[in-house]
């Protein structure tokens, strides 16, 4: 879904982007190998694989909190160089910080950025928009983990990103919470149209809620294949276009397993 | 039906348990033995009515407080949980009594009767507090310099590499020294005896608050600090939002530290020369033998010594409400 007032706010261009960690005795860990990606605005893109594939790299490198090794990345024609309230950044961990109450938890980026006095109001505003209001003055211990990482939520989008990224932000929920809160982070990226990419494990959370999918695997860890979600919203998780999506990219990442070579099941 | 519910009498509107009654019977013990056994015949004569008049004030306190007790559940809920403590605590007084007044069996110059030594809070009871504010003035005076030089330093120290480069040496070399070794070097750098004894202090106070602060910010998670950075924020919010405020419970750790070590250390800067005094009090007492002086000095300091540590840590329970569990005091 692209919003057409913001066509060209929140669009990341990776070129020939490496990544690569030194290690003393021992040749470097390549996290990110030669990826090429173009990210457009108002996109929903999801990136998807195992552990050490550099999914979660790509991401501290948009947000600003890694240096590449070599290529360029941009964000709207600008370098990224370090972190900015232009990129949001959602960790798996909520963290919020436990000796603020919500409120002030979600207000932070305002007031670092000296904003709160002309823009209080809208602190109430994403607390409610993520489905927290009444518990403005709770603090972060009182919290289930959905309600901790949608105030983490409340928290980055109170600063209008250009992009949010998500890091794998429901992975430490149970699986009800999830499916909920799946549906609220669409519903949150319908109204504001800003670039979303999160990178999750879960391959039924990125058919559902992806335009794009970018399917990485480690060693090297590049992009294996990009693969474009057609299906109409809200989509079914039952439904055959969803299933035969999901049966390709498990086959894609090698996780079709061996059918075992029987005439019959029962 | 009624026998299943679990009903606490405690909580009664009106109830009346006989546990309140504790104190008021160990008081009264006391009271009783203190006026009728005979006091030793080699006790140096000299009557006086002091622990009688106490005991007799406190008897009426407590039989106030068990006749209001029937009908005020909390202050019941208070009396009942306190009482065995108290009445312990009034028979133990009773015994010390036995011991000293009535059957001399330690040495009264340096064991001296209850009623010796309420009597010097009534005949020395303003000079006693004109020490005890002295002493107040030196160890907040001290206590205040070195929290806020502590602090800076570990604020600095834990925040920037090349500070702790520098002066984290300092700190393991000279913080351990007591800082009662540093009289002689402090008597002859300042001008006055009162400024060396507050250099004293505020160094005793000084080495527990940079070593927990600095250690507080270092231990910060540094999520924290990806986050704000995502979130705008430079290194001068970094430090006050961030690094300060998450290492606040090792702060006023370091706060309750610096407290006990300056106690301690007022007392031998006291020595130094300083006008009054509470620790100089007990001193000059020993010195002149006046032992119920001394133990009138010791209650008096442990009464404002623990007093000052409750404030300290109702402060910190306040500042620290956002934790789940806080040092029970």
């Amino acid at each position: 879904m692209v919003n057409a007032v913001t066509a060209s706010i929140g669009t990341l261009s990776a070129v020939g982007l490496c990544k690569a960690f030194p290690q003393e005795n021992a040749p470097d860990v390549v996290a990110l190998d030669q990826v090429d990606l173009i990210i457009h605005s108002g996109e929903f893109v999801s990136l998807i694989g195992p552990s050490g594939c550099g999914k979660s790299t790509f991401l501290r490198l948009v947000a600003g909190l890694a240096q590449a090794t070599a290529g360029t990345l941009t964000l709207d024609g600008q370098p990224i160089v370090r972190p900015g309230c232009e990129r949001g950044l959602v960790f798996q961990d909520p963290t919020l910080f436990p000796w603020m109450t919500v409120y002030e938890n979600v207000a932070f980026g305002l007031r670092v950025r000296g904003l709160y006095r002309q823009n209080s109001h809208e602190v109430l505003e994403f607390i409610e928009l993520v489905g927290l209001k009444g518990f403005e003055q709770a603090y972060p211990h009182h919290l289930s983990g959905g309600m901790a990482q949608r105030a983490s939520l409340a928290r980055t989008l109170v600063n209008h990103p250009k992009v949010v990224l998500l890091d794998e932000p429901l992975g430490a929920l149970d699986a009800f919470t999830r499916m909920g809160m799946q549906d609220e982070i669409l519903k949150i990226w319908r109204q504001r149209g800003t670039t979303m990419v999160m990178v999750t494990h879960d391959v039924d959370e990125a058919i559902y809620m992806s335009d794009r999918i970018i399917v990485m695997s480690p060693r090297p860890a590049r992009i294996e294949k990009v693969i474009e979600v057609t299906i109409g919203r809200p989509r079914s998780r039952d439904l055959p276009d969803f299933l035969r999506l999901r049966s390709s990219i498990l086959q894609i990442l090698h996780f079709t397993g061996n059918r075992p070579d029987l005439p019959f099941y029962l | 039906m009624s026998g299943l519910t679990a009903h606490n009498r405690v909580d009664d509107k009106f109830s009346f348990d006989k546990r309140t009654l504790a104190p008021l019977g160990g008081l009264l013990l006391v009271a009783l033995s203190h006026r009728f056994i005979p006091d030793a015949p080699r006790y140096r004569p000299k009557v006086l009515a002091d622990l009688s008049v106490t005991l007799w004030l406190l008897i009426g306190l407590f039989g106030m407080l068990s006749l209001v007790a029937p009908f005020a559940p909390a202050l019941r809920r208070r009396l009942v949980y306190k009482s065995w403590f108290l009445a312990a605590a009034v028979v133990a007084l009773g015994i010390y009594d036995l011991i000293t007044l009535k059957l001399n069996l330690i040495p009264s110059l340096f064991f001296p009767a209850p009623e010796r030594i309420i009597d010097v809070f009534i005949t020395d009871g303003a000079f006693l507090l004109k020490c005890m504010a002295y002493s107040l003035r030196l160890l907040f005076s001290g206590y205040i310099l070195g929290a806020i030089v502590g602090l800076a330093t570990g604020v600095l120290v834990g925040w920037s590499p090349r500070w702790s480069y520098w002066v984290s040496p300092l700190i393991r070399m000279v913080g351990p020294i007591p800082s009662t070794a540093w009289i002689p070097i402090a008597l002859v750098s300042f001008s006055s005896a009162y400024d060396a004894s507050v250099f004293l202090v505020a160094l005793a106070v000084w080495f527990p608050m940079t070593v927990l602060t600095s250690s507080g910010i270092s231990n910060v998670r540094k999520s924290f600090f990806e986050v704000s950075s995502t979130l705008g924020a430079n290194s001068f919010h970094n430090v006050f939002r961030i690094a300060i405020p998450g290492a606040a419970p090792s702060i006023f750790t370091g706060l309750f530290n610096g407290a006990s070590s300056s106690f301690l250390t007022l007392m031998s800067a006291e020595m130094l020369g300083c006008k009054f005094g509470i620790g100089w009090y007990i001193n000059w007492q020993r010195e002149t033998l006046s032992y119920p002086h001394v133990y009138a000095a010791l209650g008096l300091m442990a009464v404002t010594f623990s007093l000052l540590i409750s404030f300290q840590l109702k402060f910190r329970d306040w500042a620290l409400g956002w934790q789940k569990g806080t040092i029970r005091w």
